[in-house]
């Protein structure tokens, strides 16, 4: 055994953990359909890669992992996807998030998979890899993806792994079983996990009211090549919190807002290093776990191997459970527990434990008295906070007074709710300021972020008026320009050129101008025979005034498209007069460019001697044509 | 099924306020029990007296400010009030005195603020202060204790003392059973030296051991709270110390002058302040640190008013303006939380 | 009477130095503009929405600098109130039922089905929120979508709808406890509010 240290604070709870011991580990009836939903893990939501109606196999992967931060979902057994939707969830809540719903066929039929040859050969990030497609997430009961903290070894320097077997909660057995049955497993993960982070030290973090637990790890651990304690810490809730826990094992804190890795310490649960060995040695992904259903209202209390996405109500009935004396259902422990209201809801993969309460067991709890300041709670506070004080900020909401005492920094264990003598919510309060924090800031943000598109709105359209004013005076400079030599110049060319140039500079503009009024017009139109929908589908006044409208704006239409048809021919006769077919034209001149583009070229590619000059002279020839088709294109060309 | 909805945690510490109080008066009976015993059944008919007055004004306050008027009362805190107020006051205080000092105590100095935790001061000590400046008279004329008056058993008798509450008692009544107390005595010596007055005055020589023994109830009562984990040390223990320290160091330069460190902790009423009014949870400090502060704050002002003020004994005074201190020292005494270099100095936020 | 006349010497003296420094101070520290008017524009919602009666919220806050009430403001609705009431120390009063109520957080959306194209509502959105250009389909950014609902007036086949935006789990918050001693020994148990009877 090893020094033990001590964190501030902590309370001592019944710990209700018989009950549930006295049976092995048993394995769950196969559930009729099995709600998987896609956010079982910190991080973005998985994305489903199957479609309603397909038929899966167990072990499937069924979503894939979105972003570095996520985790993939799999099959927990063979079916038919039967919807992908929203579906209530455990979430304190009760609202509902999407889900995959799978009808089991009872054929429990396992897809290809197979197991790692030899881990220790493969680069360490193949080995994550695999990892991560098997969807592993924390399951002590956060959730954080596996691959995320196992590839904490890349950039940070690991000396200690912590192996988290504490279960400070009352009624949770799971951990306790899984080491009592399955510690072989628990040292293959392990080894696993010490493989790629490679601490110098690893430490089992495990309390002291689990003796057989404790001998289960022991016999394993016998002649084991790695540097592995058993450190043995006294039973006090909440121990297991992975802050107190590297608290208690090693004497150090971790800073606030950090995370372990930044001392050199990374924490796993039992239950995630199990997993980890099933993973890499059999290819297994992670499909189900061990559950504690607990409570009174139960007759049968112990643990169970579940399946992922199995309701509540199926484990329940296996423990036969007493309708009639269920008062309280909560998912997790009864100090950080969430309370669930539909017995749908499905295990998922941070499940640990299922109490049915009675309510002799889970009263209801007694009104909120007044704070008589007796400071029991910062007694018992882990975290060494001034709960107090963060109730009075909280309740008057003065946020920042709140935050300024490290509101933040609470792990809202329930300590200090456990011991108020004037049954304060507490917990509720700093969960009730720390989403108002929240909200406020990302509001705030908002609010920044729009204020900048507004400003750089009103300084896009200030510069557009000005560019406008700047074009409007330039146009009118020119205008004014042209009008000038127009004057002087008309006089001489009066006797020229009448009917080429002047019918073709005034005919020009027509036409632009003609298009625009014609189109105007149909828009116009299109509008007034909408708005007389609108009005007839509403049934509003004034129809008959549209109707008279649209008559006449009909009119218009035709006039200006006739109007436009007859310049727009006049057009095309002034320039067939000239014996210019402009459209040929233009053809032709960028037929001559292409050729001589393509002669260039070619040039630039031969070596041949001969060659060479034959093209040189070709070039010549084509550059000559082209040059004149270009001339003549230009000079016939409207203004 | 029906199923509710609520915050985690959902088992709770059976631990309530009522529960609290009750141990408080339990560990108040060692010291009404030597009181009592020394100085006559003037102490058992104020408690009485002054519980009821406390009942019967919480539940008028609580009507008029609409709240549910036996929920509130069943807390106990009232009476625990009340209670330290009776022991605090002469034991033949008159029964319209104990009255304005219930009311002042229940109605002004608790429910005005907003009712329980929410007043800054003590009320039962506000309620003394005011007695004290309001009626001198009364409030000086104490018990002598039973040893003083003759041989055997010589106390005034109970009916008596209940008339001498309830209706007036005459002046010659009133000289055979009251005289100074130590405090007195050391007060207002005049020229002589501590060691002269000693001698001179019967009651210091002959009667001290009474209040040596209603002192050692209270500690008593106090380490019954400390063991049941109702109080914690910091406060008492620093109140305690300070005032020892600091009359030791006068003591010991000028003996002549100055009470020595066993008198100031042992009369007056240094023991019950230390365990029943300091550590008044509502009105002192919040953290650990904060109560050290505030104890020895207040040990050092007992003895600065004991020694150069104008009153006999300082507790109610040092009390009260500690508690004046008490939010200032919050913000200066918060603990370092885990994962912080060093504790947070100041409120933070907008001021 | 000398004494006095020393007396008013010292003083005035006395006065001519101070003016002396306050004269320099005002010069040498002058600050630029106004700063309260930036401290209370970031504390309003920037939703551009104009229910306050001003075209804009700068030019409330410039308002507001120079007297105008703080209660005009339905976006930002109580919280804001009272953060500015805070900042300029005067009384938070409840929100001027005249400019309107603080409602549900909505955003614009377009049903496309009947958009034309026109491009009104891209010139109405203070924060160009809406995507699209003439004859195209346009349609709303919910990312950047305040809420003003400035645009749903321009358009002219009346193809806006202002959506309150739903709780789901990922914004979902904790509410606050229920008061504490005022009502509660008439209505036993904190969880009868959220009781759900299934």
């Amino acid at each position: 055994m090893g020094k033990v240290f001590a964190f501030h604070g902590g309370v001592h709870p019944p710990e209700n953990k018989k009950q549930s011991t006295r049976t092995p580990i048993a394995h769950a009836p196969l559930p009729k359909m099995l709600y998987i939903p896609l956010q079982q893990h910190i991080g973005i939501a998985a994305n489903p890669v199957v479609n309603v109606g397909d038929r899966v196999l167990k072990g499937q992967l069924i979503a894939e992992p979105v972003g570095r931060i996520s985790a993939s979902l799999h099959a927990p057994t063979s079916g038919i996807v039967r919807s992908i939707g929203p579906h209530p969830v455990p979430h304190a809540s009760g609202l509902e998030s999407d889900c995959i719903t799978l009808e089991t066929d009872g054929q429990d039929e396992w897809i290809e998979h197979q197991g790692l040859q030899d881990y220790t050969r493969l680069e360490p990030s193949v080995l994550i890899e695999h990892i991560r497609q098997c969807g592993i997430a924390g399951m002590g009961g956060a959730g954080f993806p596996t691959d995320v903290k196992l590839h904490l070894g890349d950039d940070h320097i690991v000396n200690t792994l912590i192996i988290n077997a504490a279960e400070c909660e009352p009624y949770i057995t799971a951990d306790d079983m899984l080491m009592r049955e399955r510690a072989a497993d628990i040292l293959s993960g392990i080894r696993i996990i010490s493989h790629l982070l490679r601490p110098s030290h690893i430490m089992i973090g495990i309390e002291d009211n689990k003796p057989q637990a404790i001998h289960a790890l022991e016999a394993v651990l016998k002649g084991c090549e790695l540097n592995i304690d058993i450190r043995v810490v006294p039973t006090k809730y909440p121990s297991g919190g992975e802050r107190q826990l590297i608290q208690l094992l090693t004497g150090l804190e971790v800073p606030s807002g950090r995370i372990p890795a930044d001392i050199g310490i990374v924490c796993q649960n039992v239950g995630t290093a199990t997993a980890i060995h099933r993973a890499v040695h059999f290819g297994e992904p992670l499909i189900s776990r061990i559950v504690t259903v607990t409570g009174d209202a139960v007759a049968k209390p112990q643990n169970f191997e579940a399946l992922i996405g199995t309701p509540f109500a199926d484990l329940l009935e296996a423990a036969n459970l007493y309708e009639g004396r269920l008062f309280r259902l909560v998912m997790g422990g009864p100090m950080m527990g969430v309370t669930i209201a539909h017995d749908q809801i499905p295990v998922i993969k941070t499940t640990n434990c299922i109490i049915a309460a009675s309510d002799e067991e889970m009263p209801q709890a007694p009104p909120e008295q007044p704070c008589i300041r007796c400071n029991m709670c910062e007694q018992v506070c882990p975290v060494t906070l001034l709960p107090q004080q963060l109730y009075w900020f909280s309740k008057g909401r003065e946020f920042d007074k709140a935050r300024n005492h490290n509101l933040f920094d609470c792990i809202e264990c329930g300590a200090c709710a456990y011991v108020c003598p004037s049954s304060i919510p507490l917990v509720q309060y700093y969960r009730f300021a720390k989403s108002e924090i929240r909200t406020e800031e990302a509001e705030q943000r908002k609010a920044d972020h729009a204020r900048q598109r507004f400003e750089a709105r009103q300084a896009r359209l200030e510069r557009e008026q000005a560019e406008k004013e700047a074009r409007r005076k330039a146009r009118a400079e020119e205008a004014a320009r042209a009008q000038q030599s127009r004057k002087s110049t008309e006089a001489d060319k009066a006797q020229a050129d009448p009917c080429n140039t002047a019918p073709a500079a005034s005919a020009a503009p027509d036409l632009k101008q003609l298009k625009t009024a014609a189109a105007v017009a149909r828009t116009k139109l299109k509008k007034a025979r909408d708005a007389l929908k609108n009005a007839e589908d509403k049934g509003l006044d004034g129809i008959d005034a549209l109707r008279v409208t649209l008559t006449d704006l009909e009119q218009k239409s035709e006039e200006a498209e006739q109007a436009f048809k007859a310049a727009e021919q006049a057009e095309a006769a002034a320039a067939a007069e000239k014996g210019v077919d402009l459209k040929q034209l233009k053809i032709d001149a960028a037929m001559a460019r292409a050729a001589v583009t393509k002669l260039e070229r070619a040039l630039t590619k031969t070596e041949d001697e001969q060659a060479r000059r034959e093209m040189e002279t070709e070039l010549v020839e084509a550059r000559k044509k082209s040059d004149a088709l270009n001339q003549s294109l230009s000079e016939h060309s409207p203004a | 099924m029906s199923l509710i909805r609520l915050s985690s945690p959902h088992v709770y510490k059976a631990n309530s306020t009522a529960n609290v109080m009750r141990l408080v008066m339990l560990a108040m009976l060692p010291g009404i029990l030597a009181m009592t015993v020394f100085f006559g059944w003037g102490t058992v008919i104020q408690i009485i007296w002054a519980s009821l007055l406390a009942l019967g004004f919480e539940a008028v306050i609580l009507k008029l400010r609409k709240r549910p008027v036996l929920f509130h009362l069943s807390d106990g805190s009232a009476i625990v009030t009340a209670m330290l107020l009776a022991v605090a006051i002469p034991p033949f205080a008159p029964w319209w005195m104990t009255l304005v000092g219930v009311f002042v105590a229940i109605v002004l100095g608790k429910h005005l603020y907003g009712g329980l935790g929410q007043n800054p001061f003590n009320p039962a000590m506000v309620a003394y202060a005011l007695l004290l400046i309001s009626f001198p008279v009364e409030m000086t004329r104490w018990t002598t204790p039973f040893v003083l008056n003759g041989d055997g058993w010589q106390i005034a008798p109970f009916l008596d003392t209940l008339k001498a509450i309830f209706a007036a008692a005459d002046n010659l009544w009133y000289d055979s059973f009251t005289g100074a107390t130590p405090l007195d005595e050391i007060r207002h010596r005049g020229g002589l030296t501590t060691e002269e007055a000693w001698r001179q005055s019967t009651v210091l020589s002959q009667g001290i051991g009474a209040w040596h023994a209603v002192s050692a109830a209270w500690l008593m009562g106090g380490i019954f709270l400390l063991y049941r984990k109702v109080i914690t040390w910091h406060a008492p223990i620093s109140m305690l110390l300070a005032l020892a320290l600091c009359s030791s160091m006068f003591f010991g330069f000028d003996p002549d002058n100055y009470a020595d460190p066993f008198f100031h902790l042992s009369t007056g009423a240094t023991m019950l302040a230390a365990f029943f009014i300091i550590t008044d949870p509502v009105s002192s400090a919040t953290s650990n640190r904060g109560r050290i502060v505030f104890g020895a704050s207040i040990g050092i002002l007992i003895f600065i008013i004991r020694t150069w003020g104008n009153y006999p004994d300082g507790v109610a005074f040092a009390v009260l303006l500690m508690n004046l201190a008490a939010p200032f020292i919050d913000i200066y005494t918060q603990p370092r939380s885990y994962g912080h270099n060093r504790a947070k100095k100041g409120q933070g936020g907008k001021a | 009477m000398t004494t006095v006349i020393t007396a008013i010497l010292i003083l005035f003296c006395l006065a001519v130095v101070f003016g002396v420094i306050l004269g320099y101070a005002s010069v040498r520290f002058r600050v630029e503009g106004n700063p309260i008017v930036d401290q209370i524009d970031s504390l309003l919602p920037q939703t551009q929405c104009g229910q306050c009666g001003y075209p804009g919220c700068r030019p409330y806050a410039e308002a507001i600098a120079n007297g105008e009430a703080i209660n005009k403001c339905p976006p930002g609705g109580q919280s804001t109130i009272e953060a500015l009431a805070d900042l300029l120390d005067v009384e938070a009063v409840p929100l001027d039922a005249e400019h309107g109520e603080e409602q549900v957080k909505k955003v614009a959306f377009i049903r496309e089905d009947e958009c034309i194209g026109c491009t009104k509502c891209i010139q109405a959105c203070p924060v160009d929120a809406i995507l699209g250009a003439a004859k195209q389909m346009h349609t709303v950014i919910v990312d950047e979508c305040t809420g003003c609902d400035l645009c749903v007036e321009p358009c002219p086949v009346d193809c806006i709808d202002m959506i309150p935006v739903e709780t789901t789990i990922t914004n979902w918050k904790w509410p606050s406890p229920t008061e504490s001693s005022s009502l509660i020994a008439t209505d036993r148990g904190r969880g009868a509010e959220q009781q759900e009877a299934h």
